[in-house]
């Protein structure tokens, strides 16, 4: 497999020294911001902000976890509180997480930013934090001993004190704080030197701990964006145009709006961004009061160039980009897939259709601004602080070092907040009146602005030899480009080195099945990059790519004769660049075909059990998973009902297996929602949606039952939050298949769909 | 002015009478535990309790509390944690945790009535709340948990 190169965007936590020091909050514990510093002096004069302030202790004891990551429900902040308390040897009662600001010093040290997303911050952090906790314990045990008059070497640490084990005499992490005493820089060398605990020692990580966000999160008291207020606040309504991207406001008509009792202003915005076309905010004392201007404001529309723009102008597009061998760039590059198709015995060739789907987080996109003493600050709750901040100041045309974003909890992320398009109205609408203003998007607002997943359309061809092998593959997957509108800094180069491509759409298409020829191609559907920005939804690629892919090889596999789940086994054989990850996936598709009963239990007339098995998220950081999903179908209608998914996971290193077992749950009924409830159909420029009425993601009713297996192993710790997501719909697609013969290659599956495959 | 008693307080609010009691709880008063999610009464996410029926309060005006005991969830214990609120932190229900003040007021309705409701139940009476992170299947167990720890202590 000819692979691509990730770009490159890190930074050598290696090189780093770690510097622990007298701090405003008692004691700090943080990396230093630049490299090569080998002195507290040194250390201190690099950065005036200090080191980057990871932890703190208390003279209390409270030990504070500065948590540069979203906090959107995936209990990242414990997981990542975990990791350090694990070395620090701390009390788990007196840990507690704080949410900085977008403050340079709490970046990602891996990824050089304040970005949650990928199911990345496990993986990518989990070194250096562990390194800071030991880092930490040693230099308390140091300061301890000579506290209590005897020598380091006879002391331990245990549940946040320093214990002389000879004697039993101990003396608490608070008191040694207080003392003041303890401080100390150490060399990346020391650092590296630091003998960490092996996972058999571990009495925090892999324990399913109590989150620490969730007690605030059952009271009321858990601050989100919306929840930001400041005296004197306005309230600002958005009304947004009647399409997607692409119109401007004509004129506005304010005389009804007049009339509304605190009517302020209404705000035409002139976004640089481009974020935003067509906008006005309309400005009120209160929310009630903005809400009724901005039903009462008469605006005129030019709508711009897509505004006839259809699902169906866009799945045409992709049909004809797809079929021009001009179009796109290489993401796989293997053998000679057309001259092994071309001699296959047999051919298969299938479309493959995914829905616009949006995000619609339980929170409406909310920010608050305002200026004060010539320094703008921004509260929202947001998944990409760096960005977020450079979006906002670029609308006001201030230097992004002037304004300060604060970080709430999320009341859902699902990459949704990886955009900013909320800051954009609450900037701009701040300063045209001079005073802070909160803006809440109505639910509606939300939806039709959302950045959604992208209609995505996948033409597989595919060949088998004489004897039933799959010899050669070719993918083309053709939808708009997230990154390219998003965050072109994270395009990569194709597999031919002749141009850039956004491998955010077509991760998972390289999978570890061993298919001697393979191509995946990645199209750029421009016109659907015009009429609907896209962004990234949970997920992401290995959402729509294992939807082919796998529903792919079950055709083929029925077309072999074979048995789907022999047939997958046969090629996760490990050869070559496959070996190592592989077997893995294997083992897993055996976890949950085995707990299923698939060939053992005897199933109601038109019942099935369909399965499917992904290496989401990226090839470089896979979560090996598989599901099966047991399906009814009503033969006459269509109808059908999911009765159960069994899914098995290998994730590596387990921090908390509760909290991946929620994640695993929450992510299962994601995959199935998008499967089976969710689309946002485009018309007229326009996504079709207004609220959840009609857009309908799951409820209590619709859950099936769950059977979850999670394969822990040494690994390193890879991410939970998403490709449950992606092993779901193909999973039911199959066993809709093995229930009733119908071949649905369109999401989201519906009635009509399974009852037009049934007569095909 | 409008008067509402809110949590067993007397509140002043100067708002007009049509204004949706969750603007008045969230933004007048600042009482910001319960949340806006659809503005519809689609979602469950602003359910307060109204003379101890749960109510969703984005479709509620002010003035129609006017005269009842409106109860949010910083109220909802009465200075301790409610059983609910018990029960979803041992189950770990939250992830986002936007939805859960108007899932646990919602089940505290149902509690409140039925003491030991059965599965069916529990998904009639909770399925107009949207949980967007999907934590239906915790929700489930912790109502079941909560529903136990009512009746342990009142003996029955």
């Amino acid at each position: 497999m000819t692979h691509i190169a990730k770009p490159q965007r890190q930074i050598d936590l290696r090189r780093r020294s770690f510097v622990i020091g007298a701090s405003a909050a008692g004691l700090a514990f943080g990396y230093a911001a630049v490299h090569g510093v080998t002195g507290l002096s040194d250390a201190l004069a690099a950065n005036s902000f200090g080191p980057t302030a990871w932890y703190s202790i208390a003279p209390d004891g409270k030990i504070t976890v500065m948590v540069g990551k979203a906090e959107m429900g995936q209990h990242v902040s414990s997981a990542m509180a975990q990791i350090v308390a694990e070395e620090l040897e701390a009390d788990w009662r007196l840990m507690q997480i704080s949410l900085p600001a977008n403050d340079p010093k709490y970046n990602d040290p891996v990824l050089g930013a304040l970005l949650t997303g990928g199911s990345w911050s496990v993986r990518m952090n989990f070194d250096a934090m562990n390194r800071a906790g030991a880092a930490g314990r040693t230099t308390l045990i140091e300061a301890g001993a000579a506290m209590m008059g005897v020598p380091a070497g006879e002391c331990r640490a245990s549940n946040s004190q320093v214990i002389h084990s000879k004697t039993g005499r101990k003396v608490s992490y608070g008191k040694i704080v207080a003392d003041g005493k303890a401080s100390k820089v150490w060399t990346p060398d020391e650092l590296k030197a630091l003998k960490l605990k092996t996972p058999d020692q571990y009495t925090l990580i892999g324990h399913s701990v109590p989150q620490l966000d969730v007690p605030s999160k059952t009271n009321g008291t858990a601050k989100y964006g919306i929840d930001a207020m400041v005296p004197g606040m306005l309230y600002g309504k958005p009304v947004v145009p009647p399409v997607r991207y692409g119109a401007t406001v004509k004129s506005v008509d304010e005389s009804d709006a007049k009339k509304v009792k605190g009517f302020v202003k209404a705000v035409t915005l002139d976004d640089k961004t481009a974020t935003t076309t067509g906008w006005v905010v309309a400005v009120a004392t209160t929310y009630e009061g903005a809400k009724k201007a901005a039903e009462a404001l008469k605006i005129n529309y030019d709508p711009g160039p897509t505004a006839k723009v259809s699902d169906q102008t866009l799945i045409d597009e992709a049909k004809k980009l797809q079929a021009s061998d001009a179009s796109g760039q290489l993401f796989v590059n293997a053998g000679d897939p057309a001259a092994a198709i071309g001699g296959a015995a047999k051919v298969l060739e299938a479309e493959y259709l995914t829905s616009i789907n949006i995000h619609a987080p339980l929170e409406p996109m909310n920010a608050l601004a305002y200026e004060q003493g010539g320094v703008w600050h921004v509260h929202t709750g947001n998944q990409f602080a760096t960005r977020t901040g450079a979006l906002a100041a670029g609308a006001l045309g201030i230097d992004p070092k002037t304004l300060v974003l604060h970080q709430y909890f999320i009341g859902g992320g699902f990459g949704r907040r990886l955009d900013a398009d909320m800051v954009v109205p609450a900037v701009l609408a701040a300063k045209a009146v001079g005073k802070p203003v909160k803006v809440i998007y109505a639910r509606e607002d939300d939806m039709a602005m959302d950045f959604t997943r992208p209609l995505t359309y996948q033409k597989v061809k595919a060949g088998l030899s004489a004897d039933g092998k799959l010899v050669g593959l070719q993918h083309d997957v053709v939808c708009a480009w997230p990154s390219e509108r998003w965050g072109p800094e994270f395009l990569a180069e194709s597999a031919d080195k002749k141009a850039k491509l956004d491998a955010f759409t077509v991760n998972g298409a390289d999978f570890w099945y061993s298919v001697p020829n393979h191509r995946v191609r990645a199209v750029l559907n421009e016109l659907a990059q015009k009429a609907t920005p896209s962004g990234h939804l949970r997920s992401v690629a290995p959402g729509w790519t294992f939807w082919a892919v796998e529903s792919m090889l079950d055709e083929l596999a029925h077309a072999a004769g074979k048995d789907p789940v022999d047939f997958r086994l046969a090629m996760l054989d490990g050869a070559g660049d496959n070996a190592g990850g592989a077997k893995k996936l294997a083992n897993a598709l055996r976890t949950a075909v085995g707990r299923s009963g698939y060939g053992a239990v005897s199933l109601p007339k038109n019942s099935g059990i369909g399965v499917a098995c992904v290496s989401s998220q990226e090839r470089a950081t896979a979560t090996w998973t598989a599901c099966t999903a047991q399906v009814e179908v009503d033969p006459l209608s269509g109808e059908f009902k999911v009765n159960k998914l069994t899914l098995a996971m290998d994730l590596g290193t387990v921090v908390n297996p509760d909290g991946v077992r929620s994640q695993i749950e929450g992510s299962m009924l994601w995959g199935m929602s998008l499967a089976l409830f969710e689309k946002a159909p485009l018309e007229n420029g326009a996504l079709q949606v207004s609220n959840f009425d009609s857009y309908t993601p799951m409820r209590m009713s619709q859950m099936p039952d769950l059977d979850i297996s999670i394969i822990s192993s040494n690994d390193p710790a890879s991410g939970c939050g998403e490709p449950g997501v992606t092993v779901i719909a193909p999973a039911i697609a199959n066993a809709v298949f093995n229930a009733v013969g119908a071949r649905v290659r369109s999401l989201p599956i519906t009635a009509e769909a399974v009852k037009a495959a049934m007569k095909a | 002015m409008l008067t509402l008693t809110i949590n067993g307080q007397a509140k002043q609010v100067d708002a007009a009478d049509d204004t949706p009691l969750l603007w008045v709880i969230r933004e007048h008063l600042q009482m910001t535990g319960t949340k806006f999610g659809c503005g519809a009464g689609l979602c469950g996410a602003c359910t307060v309790h109204l003379d101890g029926t749960a109510v969703r309060s984005c479709q509620t005006s002010a003035k129609e509390a006017v005269g009842k005991k409106v109860v949010t969830i910083e109220g909802l214990g009465g200075g301790k944690p409610h059983p609910l609120q018990v029960a979803w932190v041992a189950e770990q229900v939250p992830q986002c945790g936007y939805c859960q003040s108007g899932q646990i007021m919602q089940a505290a309705s149902l509690l409140a009535k039925n003491p030991d409701p059965t599965k069916q139940e529990i998904v009639a009476h909770m399925d107009g709340n949207l949980c967007r992170c999907m934590t239906y299947g915790r929700i489930q167990k912790a109502i079941i948990r909560a529903a136990a720890d009512i009746r342990a202590r009142s003996g029955s």
